[in-house]
Formats: structure tokens, C-alpha cells, sequence
């Protein structure tokens, strides 16, 4: 569409420190497009949340190290503060979180919250903004909105809290939205329906949306595009045909067969042995290395490059580059 | 294919055909007191009037969405809550009975979905799965939980004097399979016991309930919300809803061809795994209904799409679906002459 991305990271690095070192995010590169959604896929502990949370900025600065570059439109994120920040945040950029219980105000109405948040951005009065929180309501389907909008995030159901996060996250029009595992705390019939409202108001809106979740099977319902990550990096990435069809890195894989979709019964499950490692190093080679089936000399001695095996795709795996040269 | 070995099995007192667990119309009640004097205001009804069997050798899958009574069956099954009505029978002998409490919870186990909730962080973990043996009386419980611990993947020497907090998920949990192994159990139940884990790492899990299970000649009750899971674990699947069974039977009778709608929404709510074939409309509007008043007659016709005026009137009793005797449905449609205008009568026997 645009030739300019509207999300561009560059050799991101995120470390924290404190009791002990972790350096969750390494050399981590990803582009994103106008309209764009963006499946971010990986285990517990891989650096999908820290992603999300360094876009906002929501990191504590006095326990992190971020080195680095964020574009977001052609601005440079890590660059801004004050009134700036507080303006990015929500209105360029806003988020919705696993636990909607935890991250909306018990002590005021969802319609008070999405207000305030309507009156601070777009400096319209009260009256005004309580019409637009009614209005965003309406679009995230809430049946008898009116009604709603005068009720205590606890009065809500879980499914319903999650359509008022959205509401309210969407209430300033967002460029990008952020979605960390919004449907792992619903139930399965929630969760297609929370998917799928998604998926239109993306449309509807025309906004990027990045979605964290561990779960392939999600994914596949909602992204155009996957990157998978591990141990704090992105091992590969493609579109969610790709990925689902052709998954190139071990890693990609193993995870594809642990998601028991038409697994006959009995059989015995190709695992991948092992755990995730605990990343108090900074890496200097293939992290997944020790858990891998494939393991070459090579793999510990450097960082695998990236090989691009089609239009869109990348592999951060010596296989592809053998697989290449063949 | 376990029922000769459950032959053999010593521990065996009511006959391969007697069912390990015989659940007869299991309810629970939790009341909500509040205000001044902490009167009793409203009733969860968390499980209502239930029964069920789990055959010897059998894994029973038990699914549903959240509130609707599963966990709740299972802590009943296992003595955690006191019934408020209902009998259970295990292996022949009435509990309460025939068979004190004491006894029978040397026979059934339980592993949770919490792995660090549910171990003792002041205890080492070798220590912990030898203290049920310990209290219990049994035979050199160090020895017993050093095997157990190599048998599920933990070196005793180089884990055995670890503490809680220095094991991931994963480890975890196999110590918390070794600590219910430890009382050579006949029934575990395991619920939500890999829904905490990582993929990969509930692959591993997986593998090794399934060889347990061979080895010493278990009977696994399985409660997940994963229907992939289940499908893979289960010889039978118990589907619930809002403290009620609405069906149950073989797996693959199940997986085939759903006699419940709401089964048959849970299933469709599963993720298609086709990125050509993506779900385009929701199976279900809205969220499972409080358990609290619970609704009349049937209670999913509030979001059923084939509800007519029987459904909210008269509640539907568990019958025989299909040719397969083994397939139980609560549903009217299933039912010939029932009053609902899609009862079929040519499929039913």
C-alpha cells in the first residue's frame, strides 16, 4: 500500500537486570505494514509480551536496558517523553491485555473509563465523550449498550469485559493495536467470538494490529502474517499459509505436531525434549540448539543467519541455508 | 485391552465388569451469604444431580466450559468438598459405607492445574512425594519417591533436594504425577493437569501419562477445556454444562457426529487449524450463563438455536443416541415424540 512501514524495529535489544540478568529480547528485527495483522507466536519466557511492552514504553526504565531503534509512522518511539509519550500511548498505539478483570478501574464505570480516556485525547467535553464511549460500545457489539455503559467492570462477564477492553482501547483510533493474549483467559465458544470481532474491526477501522498468543491454532483464525519466536528473537517468519503448510525451522515444527490436531489416539508424540533456555546470557548461538533434532556443529558455534526461502519469508536456521545450497 | 491385566490386578474386589467409579446423582450446592447476619442469599448450583461411570483401564475425558461443574466433580469424586446428596461407589464398596474415606483416597489421586499451588514450598521435593507414603504407613517412603522421581524424568540425585521454586512448569508437574503415583493409586484425576504447560512441554507430559498408565495399570479421569487434548487421551468424553451431563460416550461416536447442540458448538468453536477455511461465524452468542439460577428445563435453551417452548418447560433426560448404546444425549431433539418439532424418530433405536 504505503511504500514507509508503519511499524519498523531494528536491532532491538532488551535486557533486565536485578537480582539476575535476563536478556529477554536479542537483535530482534520486524516490520509491519498499514492494515497489517500480525501474529506474534511463542512459549512462555520467548519475548512476545516484552515486545508489546517496549512499543508502549511500559517497561521500568530504571531495570531495563533497551538499545536499539522503534519507528512507529517515521517517528522514533524510545526518543519521546512527556506530553508526547502520553499522547502516543492510546491514541498512535493502545493495548489489550490477557486479563481484562485486571486492567480496567474496578472503582469506575466502563463508560466513565472510555470517556476519560476520549476527553484527555481528543479534548472534547464530558457529555461528548460519554457519546463516543456509547457509540464504541455499539461496535464492539454489547447488547444493550446503553445499559452497559453505567455498569462496574465486576458486574460484566468475562467475555463482555474483554469487548469493553477493546472498546476501549479503540476509542481513539488507533493506528496499531496491540493485542497480548486477549482470549487465553476465555472459554472456547468466548473466544471465537472475540476473534472474530477482531478480524471486522480491523477491517472496519483499517488499523495494524500485532496479536501475541501461544496458541497456533488462534493464530491461524486471525493473522495474515506469523513470526515465531523463541528465546527472546524471531526464528521464523512468513505468511500464516506458510507457516501452517511449510514450517521450516525445527522449532516451528514441534510446535505445529504438539498441537494435537488430528493426532490419531495412542500414538506417541513427537515432542520436543528439553526447556526453553533461561536466557542469563546474552546468546552467541542457536538457542534451540540443545533441544534440537538437527543439531550441527555449526548451530553451537555462531548465531544462525537468516535465509529468505520466498517472497516474505525468513529462517533463522542452518537446515535452510544447506537446504539452499542443494 | 486392560481389562485381563485388570484381571490380575489384586487390588481388584468388584470383577473386571464392576466400573472403578459408579457416580449416582452427585449434587453440590454452594450458597452466597451476605449482608449483616451473612444470610444465605442465592445458591450456586455447581453440580446437579450427575451420574456417570469410569470403567477399570478406561481414560475419561471430562469437557465444559468455566462454571460448569467439572472441577467440582472431580474434588467431590476425591472427598475434597462433602456431597450434599448422592452415592459413590468405588470398586463395589459404597464410600462412606463399605469403604471409609481414608481408604478409598489411598485409591484415587489427583494432580491439579496449579503445579507451584499444589506442592509444598517449604518441603524439598523428594520429601514431598514421600510424605502421603509417610502418613499413610506405607513401606520405606524415601526409596518410594526416589523410584517414583526417576520414573517421571527427574534424577533424584540432582533434583531430588530441590525446593518448588527451582523447577519450571513442567518439572513441576511430573513431581506432582510422582507424589500421586506415590500411593499406587487405581484412579487419577487429573484436572486441567497440562493446560498450564507450553506446547512443547505438554507434549512430554502427554507421553509420559500415557506410559504411567500402561505400567501400573491406571484409570485416568481427564478434565480439560482442550478439546485436541482430550480427543487424544480419552477412551470416553463427558460433555458439561452448567453443573449438568448433556452428553457422553466413545470418543470417536462423539468426535463423529455430536447429539448435543451445545457439544456440537463446542466442537465448532475449536480452531479449524486451515487458514483457507477460518471460522466466519460464531457458534454461540454470549457468555455461559451464571450458575447461580441456573435457567428452567433444558438449561442451554437460553442460547440454543433450535430451542422451542418444550425445551424451557420440561428438562431432558440422558438417553441413548444412534445405534451406539454406549452414546447418552440430554436433548429433546433426540428424543421421539418428545414435543419438540425436530425430535427424530428414525435414528432413534
Amino acid at each position: 500500500m504505503t511504500s514507509s512501514p508503519l511499524l519498523q524495529i531494528r536491532d532491538l535489544n532488551v535486557r533486565f537486570h536485578g537480582e539476575r540478568t535476563v536478556h529477554a529480547i536479542n537483535g530482534l528485527n520486524l516490520s509491519l505494514g498499514h492494515g497489517e495483522m500480525l501474529g506474534l507466536l511463542g512459549e512462555s519466557g520467548s519475548g512476545k509480551s516484552v515486545t508489546l511492552k517496549t512499543l508502549l514504553r511500559l517497561l521500568p526504565p530504571k531495570r531495563t536496558m533497551i538499545d536499539g531503534s522503534i519507528e512507529v509512522n517515521g517517528t522514533d518511539i524510545m526518543t519521546l517523553s512527556g506530553k508526547r509519550l502520553s499522547r502516543y500511548r492510546g491514541g498512535d498505539v493502545s493495548m489489550v491485555f490477557q486479563e481484562p478483570a485486571l486492567a480496567l478501574d474496578p472503582v469506575y464505570t466502563v463508560g466513565e473509563q472510555i470517556a476519560e480516556t476520549v476527553m484527555r485525547h481528543r479534548g472534547i467535553g464530558r457529555r461528548e465523550a460519554m457519546e463516543v464511549a456509547l457509540d464504541m460500545l455499539v461496535k464492539v457489539r454489547i447488547p444493550s449498550p446503553e445499559r452497559r455503559l453505567k455498569n462496574y467492570p465486576h458486574e460484566m462477564s468475562g467475555g463482555m469485559r474483554q469487548r469493553a477492553m477493546i472498546a476501549l482501547a479503540l476509542s481513539c483510533r488507533p493506528k496499531l493495536l496491540l493485542a497480548d493474549e486477549p482470549t487465553t483467559a476465555l472459554d472456547a465458544t468466548v473466544q471465537i467470538q472475540i476473534l472474530l470481532l477482531l478480524r471486522e474491526l480491523q477491517k472496519e477501522f483499517g488499523m495494524s494490529i500485532i496479536f501475541v498468543t501461544h496458541d497456533i491454532g488462534v493464530a491461524v483464525e486471525i493473522a495474515d502474517r506469523v513470526a515465531v519466536m523463541y528465546a527472546g528473537n524471531i526464528v521464523e517468519e512468513g505468511s500464516i499459509h506458510d507457516i501452517i503448510r511449510d514450517p521450516r525451522h525445527p522449532y516451528t515444527r514441534g510446535l505445529l505436531s504438539a498441537n494435537l490436531h488430528d493426532v490419531a489416539r495412542g500414538t506417541r508424540l513427537e515432542a520436543i525434549p528439553g526447556a526453553p533456555p533461561a536466557l542469563n546470557i546474552k546468546p552467541a548461538s542457536c538457542q534451540f540448539a540443545p533441544r534440537c533434532a538437527h543439531v550441527m556443529p555449526a548451530c553451537t558455534s555462531a548465531l544462525p543467519p537468516f535465509v529468505s526461502p520466498g517472497e516474505g519469508r525468513r529462517v533463522a536456521c542452518l537446515l535452510e541455508r544447506g537446504r539452499e545450497l542443494a | 485391552m486392560s481389562r485381563i491385566d485388570q484381571q490380575l490386578d489384586g487390588r481388584d474386589r468388584g470383577g473386571p465388569a464392576q466400573p472403578l467409579i459408579l457416580a449416582q446423582d452427585l449434587k453440590k450446592h454452594f450458597p452466597i451469604r451476605s449482608g449483616l447476619l451473612n444470610r444465605k442469599t442465592a445458591t450456586v448450583h455447581a453440580v446437579d444431580g450427575i451420574s456417570f461411570e469410569v470403567r477399570k483401564g478406561e481414560t475419561l475425558g471430562i469437557v465444559g466450559e468455566s462454571g460448569c461443574g467439572k472441577s467440582t466433580t472431580a474434588r467431590l469424586l476425591i472427598g475434597l468438598i462433602e456431597l450434599d446428596d448422592g452415592t459413590i461407589v468405588f470398586d463395589g464398596d459404597a464410600v462412606g459405607a463399605d469403604l471409609s474415606l481414608k481408604e478409598m483416597r489411598k485409591s484415587v489421586q489427583m494432580v491439579f492445574q496449579d503445579s507451584y499451588a499444589s506442592l509444598n514450598p517449604r518441603l524439598t521435593i523428594e520429601e514431598s512425594v514421600a510424605f502421603g507414603p509417610g502418613v499413610q504407613g506405607l513401606s520405606d517412603p524415601p526409596k518410594r519417591a526416589r523410584d517414583l522421581l526417576a520414573r517421571v524424568g527427574l534424577d533424584p540425585d540432582r533434583f531430588g533436594q530441590r525446593y518448588p521454586h527451582e523447577l519450571s512448569g513442567g518439572q513441576r508437574q511430573r513431581v506432582n504425577i510422582a507424589r500421586a503415583l506415590a500411593m499406587s493409586p487405581r484412579l487419577v484425576i487429573l484436572d486441567e493437569a497440562v493446560s498450564a504447560l507450553d506446547k512443547s512441554v505438554e507434549a512430554q507430559v502427554l507421553n509420559l501419562l500415557a506410559d504411567l498408565k500402561e505400567e501400573f495399570g491406571l484409570t485416568y479421569i481427564f478434565i480439560s477445556h482442550d478439546l485436541n487434548v482430550v480427543r487424544f487421551v480419552s477412551d470416553r468424553v463427558m460433555v458439561m454444562y452448567l453443573g449438568e451431563v448433556v452428553e457422553v460416550g466413545p470418543v470417536e461416536a462423539i468426535y463423529a457426529r455430536q447429539a448435543h447442540p451445545y457439544t456440537a458448538s463446542l466442537f465448532s468453536a475449536m480452531p479449524s487449524m486451515d487458514p483457507d477455511n477460518r471460522t466466519l461465524e460464531p457458534p454461540l452468542a454470549g457468555d455461559p450463563p451464571n450458575p447461580v439460577n441456573p435457567p428452567s428445563g433444558c438449561r442451554f435453551h437460553t442460547r440454543c438455536r433450535f430451542a422451542e417452548d418444550i425445551c424451557s418447560t420440561a428438562k431432558p433426560r440422558l438417553d441413548v443416541f444412534g445405534s451406539n448404546r454406549d452414546h447418552l444425549a440430554a436433548c429433546h431433539m433426540r428424543v421421539p415424540f418428545s414435543g419438540h418439532s425436530l425430535a427424530d424418530v428414525e435414528t432413534s433405536p
